[in-house]
C-alpha cells in the first residue's frame, strides 16, 4: 500500500532519515579512538528496501552499509574526517527535503482527489 | 542499561555534547594546574585526559560516544633546582606539574569545534523532523 501511493519516496525518505542517523554518529565520535566511520550506500540499501517490499529474499537490514574509506589513517585509529562528514550530512538533508516534498506533493494530490476539488 | 529506548538523534547528540564537556573541563583542570609545583615527586600534579568510547546502539543503528573514564598521563613532573623555594626539598628540587600549555588549548579549540559541529548537525536534524511534522 505504502509503496503504490509514494512509489520510492516512502523508503527513500526512511533511508535518508537511517542515513542522518549514521553520519551524526560520525560525527559524534569523531574523538573516540578507534572508531570506524561508516555510511550508508544510498543506491544499494534503496534496491535492498524495494526488493524486500516486493517479497523477494533480499539482503538483510545492514545491506548497504559501507565503511569510509580515509584519506589519510590518523595514529588513534580513528577514520573520522570532520570535513568530509559535513558535506555528507549536508547532501543527505537536502536529499531529504527533496524526498519529503515528493511526498507531501503525492498526499496533496491525493488529498485533493478525495475531497473532489 | 537494561530499560533504554532506542537511541534517538536527540539521544545521541546529548550524549556526544556532555561526553565534550567532560573533555573540555578536563583539558581546563590541565590548565589551571599548570605551573602548580609539589615537594614530592609523587604529589606533583599529573595531567587528565578523558577516554572515550563507542556505544552502539543496535536498534536504531546508531553509535553513541560515552566517556570511558579519566586517565592521568604518566609523563614524570619537572624536576626544578630552586632551593628559595619554601617546598623545596632536602636537595632544593621542587616538582612542576607537567603540563603542556599549548597542548591543551589545541584539545580544548578541537573539543569546542566538535561542539559546534554537534550543535550544527541537530539543529539541521531538528529542522528537518519539524519540516516533516508540519506537512499536511
Amino acid at each position: 500500500m505504502n509503496e503504490r501511493l509514494f512509489g520510492i519516496h516512502g523508503a527513500a525518505l526512511t533511508l535518508r532519515s537511517q542515513r542522518m542517523g549514521v553520519i551524526a554518529s560520525n560525527i559524534a565520535n569523531a574523538a573516540t579512538p578507534g572508531y570506524k566511520a561508516r555510511d550508508i550506500d544510498f543506491n544499494a540499501a534503496l534496491d535492498a528496501r524495494l526488493a524486500r517490499a516486493r517479497g523477494q529474499a533480499g539482503a538483510g537490514p545492514e545491506a548497504g552499509m559501507v565503511w569510509r574509506r580515509p584519506t589519510m589513517p590518523s595514529l588513534d585509529g580513528n577514520t573520522v574526517e570532520l570535513a568530509r562528514e559535513q558535506v555528507a550530512f549536508a547532501e543527505n538533508a537536502v536529499a531529504y527535503s527533496a524526498t519529503l516534498s515528493f511526498v507531501q506533493g503525492k498526499v496533496n494530490s491525493i488529498t485533493r482527489a478525495l475531497k473532489g476539488e | 542499561m537494561p530499560d533504554r529506548s532506542p537511541m534517538t538523534l536527540f539521544g545521541l547528540t546529548t550524549r556526544a555534547m556532555s561526553a565534550q564537556m567532560v573533555r573540555m573541563n578536563a583539558a581546563t583542570s590541565n590548565l589551571a594546574n599548570a605551573g602548580s609545583v609539589s615537594s614530592t615527586e609523587e604529589g606533583a600534579y599529573r595531567p587528565i585526559r578523558a577516554v572515550f568510547a563507542v556505544e552502539l546502539d543496535r536498534a536504531s543503528g546508531i553509535a553513541g560516544v560515552a566517556t570511558g573514564g579519566l586517565v592521568r598521563a604518566d609523563t614524570a613532573p619537572t624536576r626544578r633546582h630552586d632551593p628559595s623555594h619554601p617546598l623545596a626539598d632536602r636537595d632544593g628540587y621542587v616538582f612542576e606539574a607537567p603540563v603542556d600549555e599549548t597542548a591543551e588549548m589545541v584539545e580544548i579549540m578541537e573539543s569546542a569545534r566538535q561542539y559546534q559541529n554537534l550543535v550544527q548537525a541537530l539543529q539541521t536534524a531538528k529542522q528537518l523532523m519539524l519540516e516533516t511534522l508540519r506537512s499536511q
